[in-house]
């Protein structure tokens, strides 16, 4: 319970807990304490990367853009060649027949209208039950397609950070909370669905959909401001959609899942990630038991599985045994 | 435990605590950059320009269509399932709107060829209410002779060729040509000795022929709408015959869309609706 409760401050915003030493299980001591004895130098560091990027390219992240991209494509062959398959919108949807409706966006329509039509709980419902399953955020990185364009934008955002010619302004992750109660709150105030108005998932996936809009230099906007200010900002400060979908995933059975046994620490996996501070764990010291499921905030997009260069880090699906790398 | 970390310990120092002031400053700005935004989206719905013609069933009052825009959770499956593609999703100008459904009835009007209501019923929010199923029921505006002088019938006049020329690609359903399929308005030649197209085309008018004929829509008689939506008729002015809008009307805009003069001498408002209660 304890850990769903570290899971569920982290998700929210706070600093992730350092562990209480009594609480370290013994066998973790000790592999920390060895450890120590065998210092890592950089160049063998260089050398365990070097090897391991000679194995694999991506898997995860090839995956995962493999399955997005055939989600999105298939709402657009729905509508635009017939298919029929998966009408409507990533906001709500028909899949052969079964209601989907975005969480988010039925609880913005739900607040503001201050009804809940029967064929969007329904929607919601088999959402929900779908994404409690799949691990919550993974809707976010293997689903949401400003996801995607905002990975390629991170890359060239990276590129600028490191020959200086941009900064990377953070802010409180608590703002992401603050905005999902905001956000809330304006729908039932307003009596309108002001987040769906700014939401590039929804405006992203009108215009693949029904064809380009304005409103998608909104999008290019948002792109911008995390190219040159700040990494990420709309998915790790602002979206309440991520914010919905980390709530859903409290308790799912599907976790990126950290063994420290081999792990050297060197901070790889925290570099990639969206949201590092689910992988403050694999920080020294942190640890406190040998193995680790990351937290709701996780997205499971898997960054973190690919670039580890010890294998300390896997998908893990409760029920079915892990499948590590 | 759960004490947010900007409250500053006894153990802070003085350049951390300006560390974390920054970073406040800097979250309070975003914070404000993004609710500013999305306050913006409300300035077209409270200076009314974001009011459009919507489908058949949306929620709203004549002249207030936040009930319509709160429920909306704009997937755009009416889009898809209409069989003329006469729904259209508003942009970013629209504010709030963005996304919302709505109808260019001069450019293709709903002209009801899918009978069941089709947008109606892929709706999955109600913001298309399901309480209506034939198209009479529906109240989407009520058509206005907005240009008489221009009205061809009124001028006595007749109509020969494609109502709105060869280039124009809206679609209608003539059930004599095709009782499924709609064709293009632009392969459609009329040749009429007094032009009647806006009571010829009116989806209302010609369910009122087919039921008049014992032959309703799918063989519903529920589908026959109970009153008259437009009809040529004499005027006071001792003019010729023009088109009277009649309580019937549901607004589709199907009168405005085959209108042959430019611009149409009809037209649909959108902010009044017939006072019958469709009941």
């Amino acid at each position: 319970m304890s850990t769903v409760l570290e899971s569920l401050r982290v998700l929210l915003g706070l600093k992730p807990s350092r562990p209480n030493s009594d609480r370290v299980a013994p066998e973790v001591k000790t592999a920390y304490a060895e450890k120590r004895k065998e210092r890592l130098t950089k160049a063998r560091l260089l050398a365990v990367r070097h090897e391991h990027r000679k194995g694999c390219c991506n898997a995860w992240q090839r995956r995962r853009w493999i399955t997005l991209i055939l989600v999105n494509l298939l709402f657009v062959a729905s509508y635009r060649f017939d298919v029929q398959i998966l009408e409507g919108a990533l906001t709500a949807s028909h899949f052969v027949g079964f209601h989907l409706a975005e969480l988010n966006a039925t609880l913005q329509v739900a607040l503001a209208s201050r009804h809940l039509a029967f064929n969007l709980l329904l929607g919601a419902t088999t959402v929900l039950v779908l994404w409690a399953l799949l691990g919550g955020r993974t809707f976010c990185s293997w689903v949401c397609p400003y996801h995607l364009v905002a990975e390629w934008a991170e890359y060239l955002h990276l590129w600028l950070v490191k020959r200086r010619w941009a900064r990377n302004i953070t802010f409180h992750r608590g703002v992401r909370t603050l905005f999902y109660l905001l956000f809330a709150l304006l729908a039932l105030v307003s009596g309108y669905t002001l987040f769906e108005t700014l939401s590039p998932t929804g405006i992203l996936s009108r215009a693949l959909i029904y064809g380009p809009s304005l409103a998608l230099l909104w999008v290019a906007a948002l792109l911008l401001f995390e190219v040159f200010v700040s990494r990420r900002a709309w998915c790790r400060y602002v979206c309440p959609i991520g914010m919905t979908y980390g709530l859903v995933g409290l308790l799912s059975p599907v976790r990126v899942q950290y063994n420290m046994r081999n792990c050297h620490h060197e901070g790889d996996c925290r570099a990639v990630c969206l949201v590092p501070h689910v992988l403050d764990v694999t920080i020294r010291g942190r640890a406190q038991t040998m193995e680790t499921a990351i937290g709701a905030d996780c997205t499971r997009c898997g960054l973190c599985v690919d670039v580890c260069p010890t294998g300390s880090l896997g998908f893990k699906v409760t029920g079915l045994g892990g499948t590590p790398q | 435990m759960w004490k947010i970390r900007w409250a500053a310990g006894p153990a802070t120092t003085a350049v951390r605590r300006a560390q974390n002031r920054r970073e406040f400053l800097r979250t309070a700005a975003l914070t404000g950059g993004v609710l500013g935004a999305s306050l913006l989206g409300l300035i077209p719905v409270l200076g009314g320009t974001s009011a459009r013609h919507r489908p058949p069933g949306a929620i709203k009052d004549p002249l207030d269509e936040q009930q319509f825009l709160a429920a909306c959770i704009k997937c755009g499956q009416c889009v898809q399932i209409c069989p003329v593609q006469a729904i259209r999703l508003a942009d970013l100008l629209d504010g709030v709107g963005v996304g919302a459904p709505y109808i260019e009835a001069r450019t293709q009007a709903c002209d009801f060829s899918c009978d069941g209501l089709q947008c109606v019923l892929a709706c999955p929010s109600g913001a298309l209410t399901h309480a209506i199923d034939y198209p009479a029921q529906a109240r989407m505006g009520l058509a206005r002779l907005s240009r008489p002088e221009a009205c061809l019938a009124r001028q006595g006049k007749g109509f020969k060729g494609l109502a709105r020329g060869p280039a124009y690609t809206g679609k209608l359903r003539y059930a004599e040509v095709d009782r499924w399929t709609p064709i293009p308005v632009a392969e459609h030649p009329y040749d009429l000795e007094l032009c009647d197209l806006c009571v010829r085309q009116c989806p209302i008018e010609i369910r009122r022929v087919q039921c008049a004929a014992g032959t309703p829509p799918s063989g519903d008689p529920n589908q026959c709408p109970p009153r008259p939506a437009i009809a040529l008729e004499p005027g006071t002015d001792g003019q010729g015959l023009h088109p009277v809008v009649k309580d019937g009307c549901v607004g589709c805009g199907v009168c405005e869309m085959i209108c042959p003069v430019t611009p149409a001498a009809i037209v649909v408002d959108i902010d009044r609706v017939s006072k019958v209660a469709w009941r």
